[in-house]
């Protein structure tokens, strides 16, 4: 496959043709933020933290779904960058309840990682204290609502990976929530087999496994990749 | 069915006109005038009098004077009246034998309709949106057959990229490039999607062309399948519009009746049949990827682009999806030529547009004038200015995309660059007119809740950061905020608009910014003054 030259942060990077920025970024050692992004799952770019700016557009463009290109001059870390990406931060914070004292997930929670990434010491934005459910309804697993951030990580695994699709997303906007089948509860989902691959792929404690108490929830969201590698590559 | 017999369908609906016509509009705003009775009503009077051989009485689409509806017109004696009781019904038939009336008259020469120009709406109020043969009497289904017979589908593409036409949707992207770029993207299959999922706050401009005239949007949806090389099309209509849906679907039955939708229309080797698909009421699903995954059966969410839908759109075919009203536009600049329609307009913005007149305005309605027109001629020309006589204050174009301009750049020509350039945008055509009793911050308030709610949630930005803006824009409406409120607020638009995943979070800080822009008195006068006094260094 061809290779493409381009520049990241000044940097001359040679990444392979159809590559995204992200990838080619991640190859050289540049690492940008990212939440809704998973190795070995599809890209969505929802959740705007590996914007970068591009040479050439004045729009920015999201690192994970942009293509390279020859001579391609890319920029993750200006000013403008930081600042939006430490707000982005701040908004999920302020979204729902992630009070990481309590959490099954806190020590190992890619949101908690992210905000002392950005720099982030303290939320500008009103809390806004949703009234949300926990589900532990499923023998095994839980979800609590306070803690999800919607990337829908736990969605695509559950469709791409396990070949399901017990999780979707319904509503809109700050209503908008994951839902197992038609909105029954987790444990009334008669499509699930429970694989705990939305667990594995979650980024913060929203799906837990049951029985975890406060930090005490670790997982490995590379295995996600692995699944996928391993199928494709028949090893 | 070829070209004759399209003619004699022509000529038995001549033939079978009545020397008087009376036309009465059952559009959806009329019909909440109880038009619908008043139509039965005004055939039974008819009847009643015994002049079922020389009147006729048809229902027809929006004449677009909606705010002094049900509307009545009689032809050929050019009479119009005006906010029609049903039980009027006899003192009109009864008037057209000479009786006395004391029913509202409308003027015909009132500058709301001669100042307009119709080139999309030219059948609004005429005929029978019902009927195929009213359509087929007035030339419809004509430019099909000239394009199927006499143009290559390059000549078609060419002839609508030398009209200048750009799309009605509201970002003005030049028509026949899309289509070029849909013509060469290679693809086994081919769509062409009709936006028809309206939902700015106060536009009804595609719901009346829909309802008036919707075999006028399935011959340009046709002829552009034809110029892009598609089979097969949808119309996205909003369940909100259940008028539409019923005409446009028995639209569809009676052109697939006659061979003018479906399998070699005309007798030619083009193929194209149409399908509706009825959204759910998502504001977001008027955004074409959206739009795209709502017809493919999944959650109505945006994803980046590119790629288009050019190139990857429906199933990953590539898709023409264009606005009702470009649609509707198609076959008049078939017909006419494209140096007819390029001579309509302004430089870079040709022809005419459609635009709902609401609000603070004498004349509420739908109105059709050429690009070029000043905003100050249509407020006050043709909307007649404030119905109290309190002076206008701003006009807010564009819906929850669009911004606030203020009185004193009413002389702004309508066209996509200078509306651009004055901090708003076309958009579909919403028109809502401000006096001075408006508050700007309610009004960035509104708009900003209706982004709020209709925000998909798939990104943080839109869906966190429009509920902060809207709380921090009730803090400043409640005299709650202090000015570092206020440089939230401004910091927190510059994030939305530059980081959201789709158009209606970039767009959904612009009545904010430019009600900022103009009316920024307004916000600071709301303001805390202790807090204000602080910020200053006062004790």
């Amino acid at each position: 496959m061809a290779a493409r030259t381009l520049t990241i942060d000044g940097r001359l990077v040679s990444a392979r043709a159809g590559e995204s920025i992200l990838e080619a970024a991640r190859d050289a050692g540049i690492h940008i933020p990212t939440l809704c992004y998973l190795d070995g799952l599809s890209e969505v770019g929802a959740c705007r933290l590996c914007l970068v700016e591009v040479a050439g557009s004045n729009r920015l463009l999201p690192a994970c779904l942009t293509p390279v290109s020859e001579g391609m001059e890319v920029q993750t870390a200006t000013e403008r960058l930081r600042e939006h990406r430490r707000a982005i931060v701040e908004l999920l914070f302020a979204e729902r309840n992630h009070v990481c004292a309590v959490c099954v997930a806190s020590g190992n929670c890619e949101l908690q990682n992210l905000a002392i990434q950005v720099g982030m010491t303290h939320v500008r934005y009103d809390y806004l204290n949703p009234v949300c459910a926990v589900d532990i309804s499923h023998p095994q697993f839980g979800i609590d609502h306070n803690r999800c951030v919607l990337c829908a990580r736990c969605v695509r695994a559950c469709d791409e990976v396990e070949g399901v699709h017990t999780w979707d997303v319904a509503g809109r906007g700050i209503h908008a929530r994951v839902i197992t089948d038609l909105g029954v509860p987790w444990g009334q989902a008669e499509t699930c087999t429970s694989c705990g691959k939305c667990l594995l792929a979650c980024p913060t404690g929203a799906i837990f496994r049951r029985g975890t108490s406060v930090a005490e929830l670790e997982r490995d969201p590379k295995r996600i990749a692995q699944i996928v590698a391993a199928r494709q590559e028949r090893w | 069915m070829d070209l004759a017999e399209l003619h004699a369908i022509a000529e038995r609906e001549r033939a079978r006109r009545k020397a008087v016509r009376v036309l009465c509009c059952t559009s959806s705003g009329c019909q909440a005038s109880r038009s619908l009775e008043l139509f039965h009503q005004l055939e039974a009077a008819v009847t009643a009098t015994g002049q079922d051989e020389a009147v006729e009485v048809a229902s027809v689409g929006c004449m677009g004077f909606c705010g002094q509806g049900p509307m009545v017109r009689v032809e050929p004696a050019n009479l119009l009246f005006e906010r029609v009781r049903p039980e009027q019904a006899p003192e009109i038939i009864a008037a057209l034998a000479g009786q006395p009336c004391s029913v509202e008259r409308g003027d015909p020469n009132h500058p709301f309709f001669t100042r307009q120009m119709h080139v999309v709406r030219r059948n609004g109020g005429i005929i029978d949106p019902e009927r195929i043969e009213e359509y087929i009497a007035a030339g419809g289904y004509e430019a099909l057959y000239r394009v199927l017979h006499d143009f290559s589908p390059a000549e078609v593409i060419q002839e609508i990229t030398r009209s200048g036409l750009r799309g009605r949707g509201g970002a003005g992207y030049p028509t026949g490039l899309k289509w070029a770029t849909v013509a060469k993207s290679p693809g086994e299959r081919k769509f062409v999607v009709c936006n028809g999922d309206e939902g700015d706050p106060g536009a009804f401009m595609d719901r009346s062309i829909l309802e008036s005239d919707p075999h006028l949007v399935l011959e340009g949806m046709a002829i552009a399948a034809y110029a892009v090389g598609a089979h097969e099309g949808y119309i996205f209509v909003r369940g909100e519009y259940p008028l539409a849906i019923q005409r446009l679907n028995r639209a569809i039955n009676q052109a697939r009746k006659l061979g003018l939708l479906g399998s070699q229309i005309f007798e030619t080797a083009f193929d194209f049949k149409v399908e509706i698909r009825v959204g759910a009421g998502a504001f977001v699903c008027g955004e074409e990827t959206a739009l795209i995954a709502s017809i493919e059966g999944r959650r109505g969410q945006p994803r980046p682009r590119p790629p288009y839908p050019a190139e990857k759109g429906l199933w990953g075919f590539p898709t023409l999806i264009n606005n009702v009203e470009t649609f509707a536009n198609i076959v008049p600049i078939i017909e006419n030529g494209a140096d007819w329609y390029a001579a309509i307009g302004t430089e870079k913005s040709k022809g005419t547009k459609v635009f709902a007149l609401t609000g603070k305005v004498r004349n509420t309605g739908l109105i059709e004038v050429p690009m070029g027109m000043t905003l100050r001629e249509i407020v006050e020309d043709l909307g007649g200015g404030s119905p109290d006589g309190t002076p206008v204050k701003a006009v807010q174009t564009g819906g929850p995309s669009g911004g606030c301009i203020p009185a004193r750049l009413f002389d702004t020509p309508v066209d996509y660059e200078s509306l651009a350039a004055a901090g708003s945008i076309m958009g579909s055509g919403g028109m809502v007119v401000m006096d001075d009793h408006t508050s700007m911050v309610e009004i960035a308030r509104f708009y900003m809740a209706f982004c709020m709610d209709e925000s998909c949630g798939k990104c943080v930005p839109c869906r966190v950061g429009t509920v902060q803006m809207h709380r921090l824009l009730s803090k400043i409406a409640a005299g709650q905020a202090t000015p570092v409120d206020l440089e939230q607020l401004e910091q927190l638009c510059r994030l939305v608009r530059e980081t959201s995943l789709c158009g209606l979070g970039q767009s959904a800080p612009n009545p904010v910014l430019s009600t900022l822009r103009y009316f920024r008195e307004e916000y600071e006068a709301l303001l805390r003054e202790d807090a204000a006094a602080s910020a200053n260094g006062k004790p």
